[in-house]
């Protein structure tokens, strides 16, 4: 990115450790001005942790958070289910954290179309629109940072387009960075400048085609997105076992050993061809 | 005016459902209302223990109620047992310890009906002072800590991330909890205090368009049960708390009926 600048969060060896098993270990990731940093990986894999963690959600075991000191952020969560004995309207739920105007919350909610539903009860809305608003909520703050965690999810295709495109049209408007999180590849990937894998570490990251492009990013999502993706090959150092934990491949030892955060130079080793399906 | 047994009664009830009121939406939104009970069964144990150290009994409840909400909070981030485990443990045992304490006290005469029921023969001046006193205190305090307390009741997680103090609003929402179980007591008893925090924000909930106006209707409902519920039980000579937790109850019944006017749970489209 031209625009790319100061560094938001950062976060230095992280790791989170819950019940004797550690959730995620060794990451190292950081968000500066300007850039849309996509984190995928399966479910389990430690994405949402990883940005509690550096949100001061959860607190590290191991490892630092770095902020920038009065760093804003603006936070829509995996899951929120707001319960039917709390009345919230939608403008009423815009104030939740900061206060304000009528015009101020008029203008975030026309940021991301539903600017109709102002007036409407939170528990009424369809799950898209019920996206939009949380979206238009952490925007409403101009904050220097955004978190979206899996921000699609209820939305139809088209909508998952629509969405994807205002939060490449949020980061030029706003000039803040962006933490994205998705399980959904490649259409992420159109708005992404950086891609971190994550499997209880970095996996891999680098550019959305290297990432595409890389072993693991394959091993991990499965022919299917290997199909639907072009791909490159690069020599990975490890595999992975049923539940995750970093299997060595032996034969290759010489390229990285496991636990090793590799991930910088994903791509650096691309051999193969690329492939489209 | 303020000789009269039943007036005392009656403002002592009054200010504690003002408080009650917005108090008693946060138990609702969190649902947190075992955890209100457990806290306000504790009271008991907490007047045993202020007649055998012989110290006031308001200050000796809001210690007890206190340490019994740090404890919960304490031993649920543990994580060993169970939430409602771990409540049903500590609400009947503190109320049995209690009950225990006082019956080997066989120095002191204790009206025990009183406590677990409440008694509007019981409030006195200094009650009172203090009800007015530590409820006007409540609300100004829960109104500072209003916008982290209610972004964590919605979500502590983007309240957090967003930078507001929520835990710490928790907290001093607990010790709020704490205030109102210790004032209320003697106007409904401790089995009955957390009827009055519940029962009128439930039924505020549904002719309300936003939290704050919520909270002011659980109030205005709060007064109006207790206000009934205080001349029920001066008629038909019953004790007092379940009087009024009756009088609440009508004021919720009466609002399921069809209302014109009533915000039911429209939406703009199905779904969520």
């Amino acid at each position: 990115m031209a625009h790319t600048g100061e560094t938001l969060v950062e976060a230095g060896g992280l790791g989170v450790r819950r019940g004797g098993r550690w959730l995620v270990r060794g990451i190292d990731l950081a968000v500066r001005r300007g850039e849309i940093v996509t984190l995928i990986g399966p479910n389990g894999g430690g994405k949402s942790t990883s940005a509690k963690a550096l949100l001061g959600i959860v607190k590290p075991d191991e490892g630092e958070v770095r902020r920038k000191p009065g760093l804003t952020v603006g936070y829509v969560p995996q899951r929120l289910a707001i319960d039917w004995t709390m009345p919230l309207t939608v403008s009423r739920f815009m104030s939740l954290t900061n206060s304000f105007g009528r015009q101020e919350i008029a203008a975030a909610l026309a940021e991301t179309g539903v600017a109709h539903l102002a007036r409407a009860p939170l528990q009424g809305l369809s799950g898209g629109e019920f996206q939009r608003v949380l979206i238009a909520r952490a925007i409403a703050t101009r904050p220097d940072l955004l978190v979206l965690d899996e921000p699609v999810q209820g939305v139809d295709f088209t909508g998952e387009v629509a969405v994807y495109r205002l939060i490449g049209e949020i980061r030029e408007r706003l000039s803040c960075g962006i933490l994205l999180i998705s399980h959904d590849l490649h259409l992420v990937m159109a708005e992404t400048d950086r891609v971190v894998c994550l499997n209880g570490h970095v996996c891999c990251s680098g550019s959305p085609e290297l990432v595409a492009a890389s072993e693991s990013y394959r091993r991990l999502f499965g022919p299917r997105a290997a199909e639907t993706l072009a791909v490159y090959r690069h020599h990975h150092g490890h595999s992975h076992d049923i539940h995750g934990d970093v299997v060595p491949l032996p034969a290759r030892t010489a390229e990285g050993s496991a636990g090793e955060p590799h991930g910088e130079r994903a791509g650096d080793e691309v051999t193969g061809e690329k492939r489209h399906a | 005016m303020l000789d009269d047994f039943f007036l005392r009664a009656l403002l002592a009830g009054i200010g504690v459902a003002l408080v009650a009121g917005p108090l008693g939406c946060f138990v609702v939104w969190r649902r947190m209302s075992y955890f209100g009970d457990t806290m306000a069964h504790s009271a008991l144990l907490g007047v045993a223990l202020a007649i055998l150290f012989d110290i006031n009994l308001t200050i000796g409840v809001f210690a007890v109620a206190s340490l019994a909400s740090l404890g919960l909070l304490a031993l649920s981030r543990r994580g060993t047992l169970p939430a409602d485990a771990l409540l049903g443990i500590l609400a009947h045992s503190t109320l049995a310890l209690g009950l225990v304490l006082i019956a080997f006290m066989t120095w002191v005469r204790v009206d025990l009906t009183g406590y677990l029921f409440g008694d509007i023969l019981a409030v006195s001046r200094l009650d009172l002072a203090v009800i007015w006193g530590v409820g006007a205190l409540a609300l100004g305090i829960l109104i500072l800590i209003w916008r982290p307390l209610l972004a964590g009741s919605v979500s502590e997680e983007i309240a957090v991330a967003e930078g507001l103090a929520a835990e710490r609003a928790r907290l001093v929402f607990m010790l709020l909890m704490a205030g109102i179980i210790a004032a209320a007591m003697k106007i409904v008893g401790v089995l009955l205090i957390t009827s009055l925090l519940i029962i009128p924000a439930a039924t505020a909930r549904r002719f309300a368009p936003t939290p704050e106006a919520m909270a002011v209707l659980a109030s205005a409902i709060g007064v109006a049960a207790v206000v009934g519920g205080l001349f029920g039980s001066l008629e038909f000579d019953t004790p007092s708390g379940p009087s009024i937790v009756v009088a609440a109850l009508i004021v919720f019944l009466l609002s399921l009926l069809p209302l014109p006017w009533a915000r039911t749970k429209t939406a703009t489209e199905g779904g969520r």
